[in-house]
């Protein structure tokens, strides 16, 4: 899968995107979260609170239940501030 | 082009005589509404030397022309714009422009708001603000731009 980070999310995790591969147990958005928390302290810090990130799977937006599969893109952001 | 995303400025004469023609097989616009954003050289009481706008490519698109498309169905409105810049900014320089055009005045101006309000909320495009003595912070989202897009979700 590829993940997206934007942000004060990419800063902490020094990435803008990275593969993750995917396996059975990632059904859910929150499940992938849990694998990438372990990844460094960078992403543990970057997605530490949920309630402050957005997530959007192949570039809509998604609850943190929603189902990931192994070719999505899955991004991470703050709520947006534009315009 | 009906909606962009762009490093360079643009050219509100140019955009104004776009939209003051007709659109095709249709009536000229009795009036045209347009919004532009500008970087202030201030924010919560500290100056403001620069501004770094992010976004994401592709989902970026994908929403401002979803919400263009929202305004042109809800409306009768000849055309409508939206502009938005990526990259470096500085304070006066402008960030983002909505515009739409109509017969009457009461369709341009609320969907030109309407436009405004849902980019404001939904495009993934992020600000950094960089401070006279180099200070780099990510600006946060502020509650009353929620509050102005509730707004189109209660009336009809």
């Amino acid at each position: 899968m590829n993940i997206r980070y934007f942000a004060w999310l990419r800063e902490h995790i020094g990435a803008s995107s990275e593969d993750i591969a995917h396996d059975q147990t990632m059904k859910t958005v929150s499940d992938l979260v849990d694998v990438l928390r372990q990844q460094s302290t960078g992403h543990q810090k970057a997605l530490a609170d949920m309630t402050l990130v957005r997530v959007a799977v192949n570039q809509v937006y998604v609850d943190i239940d929603h189902p990931v599969t192994a070719h999505d893109e899955v991004a991470f952001f703050p709520p947006v501030t534009g315009g | 082009m009906t909606i962009r995303v762009q490093e360079d400025d643009f050219d509100l004469t140019r955009i104004y005589a776009e939209l003051r023609e007709a659109p095709t097989g249709q009536h000229t616009p009795g009036a045209i509404s347009l919004f532009v954003g500008l970087v202030r050289d201030m924010n919560n009481n500290h100056s403001v030397a620069a501004m770094t706008l992010e976004h994401y490519p592709g989902m970026t698109e994908t929403k401002l022309t979803a919400i263009h498309d929202a305004a042109m169905t809800r409306w009768p409105l000849g055309k409508a714009i939206i502009i938005h810049r990526v990259g470096k900014l500085y304070p006066n320089d402008q960030i983002v422009l909505v515009g739409a055009t109509s017969s009457h005045r009461q369709a341009a101006t609320e969907a030109t708001a309407f436009m405004m309000d849902y980019l404001k909320t939904e495009a993934p495009f992020w600000k950094s603000e960089q401070t006279a003595d180099g200070v780099t912070e990510w600006v946060s989202t502020r509650e009353s731009d929620m509050t102005a897009r509730s707004r189109w979700q209660e009336t009809k």
